[in-house]
């Protein structure tokens, strides 16, 4: 210990490192927002479903098949009517395939409205991997107006080598339509 | 075994002269307005602590009165007085304000401030042979910032929490309930009282590392200091690495709330899990900052009444160490039901239970302590003991709830309820008492009427025990937390733990009184009150100390074993 150094300069520097120490912890607390994202999109935590770098499916896996469930909601804020066209499908695991949902616009205004998703499982979001996807944007319906939206998927062969999820033999797919939050024509009706 | 604590006949010596001007004391609005006195600070604290016990005890009255048979009884008449509509559904958000109210007053407002502001303040500068805090305005800042975080809690429960009076969220604050499902400014209010406490407790935590860093009597290094100066030290840095995180999810919270950030909204790409992990990330920790500084108060209540050092000092101190640092890696053991893989639960399990052997390491070297010791069960002692006897039984439904399996089952039902209370309600607030009678002589000059402590004792023990253990039935049988009603079947149990409260808050009565009386009546204490077991340096000055110690710091010897 230097003996130059008044009491008073070694507590003040002291308190300044832990004035640091907070400081990082409160950024980290801050970062945690975004890394918390990263980290689901990577792992596929809590159902986070993949997208598709390729855009093609490696094709399907002979014999191994899957259900695969397909669900649509929306938000009460959202006057919308939205759901998939068929409950489910059985598919082979691997191969290329599409499922069709359809939203209507019940209101009188145009609207635009975006989609959340995951699947569960949750282990399953790892290896659900979509190549084309009407959540990946948001979507403007005019008044009235109804569309019909494909979702391209594959479900990743991988699946059969993962311990936890292997056993999985059915997978819902659970969309979830909300006002689009950054959209100006906002169909949003109350806070 | 070394002596490692501090031994008093070393500095004896010193404190015989340069108290001429020790014990000049400011003026009144001086001494306790603008106060930058360790001792007062810690007084106030103290105060502030047994104020809001009293609020938060009176609400969990509140509840047992509800709770005591099924169905809705007394919610609706309460809010009504407390202005609100008499229909169901607000009478209900009265029960989500009494639960919130409850655990934030009992965490934030009552066990904090009394364990770290209070005790802390009082003997940990005294302990390592400082004349005060390292930063003694600052120390007043952290004191000031608790009364208006504290009024703006009571303040939020008359304004709108969406759909009722005040914040009614859980102390937890899970959003999405606290961002779209609380309109209305009492959860804003909620949130920035949780800010001022934090803030508060941040520069408590970096006055008190400084402190003990630079400030120790020659010859004290930190493997002589005593536990509790030890337990404060650690908890200074839980409290430092933790709350800015909740900090954090907070202010993300409030943005949510009134900016349209959608950090925790599905709907805007965020997601309420996060919440809920920087919240754990923050809420384990602050479960042992909670205990650590009690398990250093029985650390030093034990090693007095067996007039024996404690066993295995290094071992308690860096136990306590090693609890600190593993309560940061086992957050995740709150969420088991959130949907985590197979392999995440298996971990979280595991580093749970790895927390029971450091724990487990305190619990015997305490026993062991006592062990051949010259026993006395003065007042501090029965609560010292019945401290150890009932965290050991909060400890052991922990390790059971520490499985993710069992967890899945036991999550939100009352069986967890009784698990953190018996080791936090009667943990934390057993060794709080403990310290409140073994430094009342200490800290008042007074010594407290040992006959009426002892009945406190035993009237709080079995009335605690009463209101609390039938709560691990209740759990198991899966009666839920957080809600006023509950099945018929579910009466006696209920009913039996009112009863308990009952008990519990009639002992209080001689608490009051015997703080109270000895105030004023009780008989004077001498400087070192306990004895030969009584080392460490706060016993080598007169009680009351004087307003200024250690004008002349104390040296401490090498032991010569």
């Amino acid at each position: 210990m230097n003996s130059a150094v008044l009491p008073r300069d070694r507590n003040l520097r002291t308190g300044m490192i832990t004035v640091l120490l907070a400081l990082a912890m409160l950024a980290l607390g801050f970062a945690a927002a975004p890394l918390y994202r990263i980290f689901c999109q990577v792992t596929g935590l809590n159902g986070t479903t993949q997208r598709s770098t390729t855009g093609v499916a490696p094709g399907g896996v002979v014999g191994k098949l899957i259900n695969v469930r397909f669900d649509g909601n929306v938000s009460p804020s959202l006057p919308w009517q939205f759901g998939p066209e068929k409950r489910g499908a059985r598919i082979a695991i691997g191969a290329r395939q599409m499922a069709f949902f359809t939203a209507t616009n019940l209101s009188s205004e145009p609207i635009t409205g975006t989609a959340s998703f995951n699947v569960t499982p949750d282990q399953a979001g790892q290896y659900f991997t979509k190549i084309q996807c009407f959540c990946f944007t948001s979507q403007t319906l005019k008044p009235g107006e109804t569309v019909r939206m494909p979702v391209i998927y594959y479900v990743d062969p991988a699946i059969l080598k993962d311990k936890d999820a292997r056993d999985i033999n059915e997978i819902t797919l659970s969309y979830t339509f909300f006002p689009d939050k950054s959209a100006v024509d906002s169909g949003r009706t109350d806070g | 075994m070394t002596d490692t604590t501090a031994t008093a006949s070393h500095f004896q010596a010193h404190e015989d002269h340069g108290h001429h001007d020790a014990d000049h004391k400011p003026g009144f609005f001086a001494r306790w307005f603008m106060s930058t006195n360790h001792k007062d600070i810690g007084t106030l604290y103290l105060i502030f602590a047994i104020f809001a016990g009293i609020v938060g005890g009176a609400i969990s009255g509140l509840m047992r009165a509800e709770l005591a048979q099924p169905g809705i009884q007394y919610l609706q008449t309460w809010t009504v007085l407390m202005g609100g509509a008499p229909d169901f559904d607000t009478a209900l958000h009265m029960w989500n304000v009494l639960i919130t109210a409850h655990g934030l007053i009992m965490v934030f407002f009552m066990v904090m401030p009394a364990i770290i502001g209070g005790f802390g303040n009082w003997f940990v500068p005294i302990m390592i042979g400082a004349p005060d805090m390292a930063f003694p305005r600052m120390n007043n800042l952290s004191f000031w910032l608790l009364v208006p975080s504290l009024l703006l809690l009571i303040g939020s429960t008359f304004v709108s929490g969406g759909s009722g009076h005040g914040a009614g969220v859980g102390w937890t604050v899970y959003a999405p309930l606290s961002t779209t499902g609380s309109a209305g400014p009492a959860v804003d209010m909620g949130i920035l009282s949780l800010h001022l406490a934090g803030a508060s407790s941040i520069l408590g935590a970096i006055n008190f590392i400084t402190t003990i860093f630079n400030m120790r009597a020659p010859g004290m290094t930190l493997h002589k200091m005593p536990l509790f100066v030890w337990s404060v030290l650690v908890t200074a840095f839980l409290l430092l690495l933790a709350l800015p995180v909740l900090a954090a999810a907070i202010t993300m919270l409030l943005t949510d709330r009134n900016f349209g950030t959608t950090f925790y909204d599905a709907s805007g790409g965020g997601d309420p899990v996060l919440y809920q992990h920087l919240f754990w990330f923050f809420g384990h920790p602050e479960v042992y900052i909670m205990i650590l500084p009690g398990f250093g108060i029985v650390s030093q209540i034990i090693s007095t009444f067996s007039k024996k050092p404690v066993f295995g000092y290094l071992g308690m101190a860096y136990a306590m160490v090693a609890i600190g640092v593993v309560g940061f890696v086992v957050w995740a053991h709150h969420m088991f039901t959130t949907g985590m893989s197979v392999d995440v639960k298996m971990y979280f399990t595991a580093a749970t239970m790895v927390i029971a052997v450091p724990t487990g390491i305190k619990i015997f070297s305490w026993i062991a302590t006592m062990w051949g010791g010259s026993l006395s069960f003065k007042t501090p002692m029965l609560w010292a003991v019945g401290f150890i006897f009932l965290f050991t039984v909060g400890g052991v439904t922990g390790v059971v709830l520490a499985n993710g399996g069992v967890d899945n089952i036991m999550h939100d039902t009352y069986y967890v309820v009784a698990h953190f209370h018996y080791v936090l309600s009667l943990g934390a607030v057993f060794s709080l008492f403990a310290g409140f009678y073994y430094w009342f002589g200490k800290m008042t000059g007074r010594m407290y009427n040992e006959f009426l402590g002892q009945v406190h004792f035993w009237l709080f023990f079995i009335g605690v025990n009463v209101l609390f253990f039938p709560m691990h039935f209740l759990g198991l049988d899966g009666m839920p937390r957080r809600i006023p009603d509950y099945p018929d079947a579910f009466t006696k149990w209920n009913q039996l733990a009112t009863h308990g409260y009952e008990i519990m808050a009639f002992s209080m009565i001689f608490f009051f009184v015997n703080v109270f009386w000895s105030m004023f009546a009780g008989k004077k204490a001498e400087g070192n009150y306990w004895g030969e077991g009584a080392t460490t340096l706060e016993w080598t000055l007169s009680s009351p100390p004087p307003y200024h110690q250690f004008e002349q710091l104390p040296h401490i010897a090498d032991d010569h074993h």
